[in-house]
């Protein structure tokens, strides 16, 4: 890197510039305000610490997020992270939003399951995460919001992939059936035959 | 070139996520992407996941608290 005054420069900008993002992040895995400040600030304090072990400045978001990743997974360790045989073994129907919603012989115009997600708040996308287990909100949060690879994620958490699969596939029908279960009580109205669909 | 073989809609169901997670290997890749051009009930279903993922990705959007940035720039005054 360079010296210690263009480092620190760069660095703040690249701090403030991702901060909305480190906190979002850091707030859907710890479900938490106070948590996630902790998160993003112990983030912060390791990234500079070790930021002369960057070697592409480019890569600076990719790599400061891996290092939130791996400080929540961290200070997780021995917690639920860790306690997911015997979710994963009770099982979890595959669920779709898709399959609820979907109606083949309406009018092409016609689509209940763009309504939907037309009706669908920022909060209700938050809250249906924040319903998961966190072994399996973690997985979703690196996948879906950080965008992690399979490799990745699998060795994030010292699993193999397969268990990355299975668990994010699980994972994701917890998430559809959880926005389903808001949208019932929420009476979100979702297409003309919507009656039929939302109260099953 | 020859015509990849086809899937049937189970089967592009089944390996939907992975294929739209760009984790599915080139010859699947291929032959999902056959069956998509021609199949409106899995194009549909893939464009709803698709438009659900965005969705999923902008939860990790927020504003940080006031407080957070008085942290922040406290920590950037001591390095």
């Amino acid at each position: 890197m360079g010296d210690d005054s263009s480092d620190r420069t760069f660095f703040e900008a690249e701090i403030q510039r991702l901060l909305g993002r480190l906190y979002g992040v850091a707030l859907r895995l710890t479900r938490n305000q106070a948590d996630a400040e902790d998160l993003v600030s112990e983030t912060t304090v390791k990234a500079w610490s070790k930021l002369d072990q960057l070697e592409d400045r480019q890569s600076f978001p990719k790599w400061v997020f891996r290092i939130l990743t791996n400080t929540f997974i961290s200070s997780r360790r021995g917690a639920h992270l860790e306690r997911t045989t015997s979710l994963e073994e009770d099982g979890e129907q595959p669920f779709s939003l898709f399959e609820k919603l979907h109606q083949p012989f309406l009018l092409w115009w016609s689509n209940p399951e763009q309504e939907l997600l037309n009706k669908l708040l920022h909060d209700d996308i938050e809250r249906a995460l924040d319903s998961l287990p966190e072994s399996f909100r973690t997985i979703v949060v690196l996948v879906d919001v950080e965008g992690y690879a399979y490799g990745e994620v699998a060795e994030c958490l010292g699993v193999p992939i397969g268990t990355v699969r299975s668990r994010l596939s699980r994972a994701r029908s917890m998430l559809q059936r959880a926005l389903w279960e808001q949208a019932k009580s929420a009476g979100l109205a979702v297409g003309s035959s919507a009656k039929e669909v939302i109260h099953d | 070139m020859t015509e990849p073989d086809k899937l049937r809609c189970e089967e592009v169901i089944a390996h939907l996520l992975s294929y739209l997670d760009g984790e599915i290997d080139d010859a699947k890749r291929a032959q999902m992407d056959h069956h998509l051009e021609e199949c409106r009930g899995c194009f549909s279903r893939a464009e709803f996941e698709k438009a659900l993922r965005d969705r999923v990705r902008q939860a990790g959007d927020a504003k940080p608290s006031p407080s957070l940035q008085e942290r922040i720039k406290g920590l950037m005054d001591q390095f």
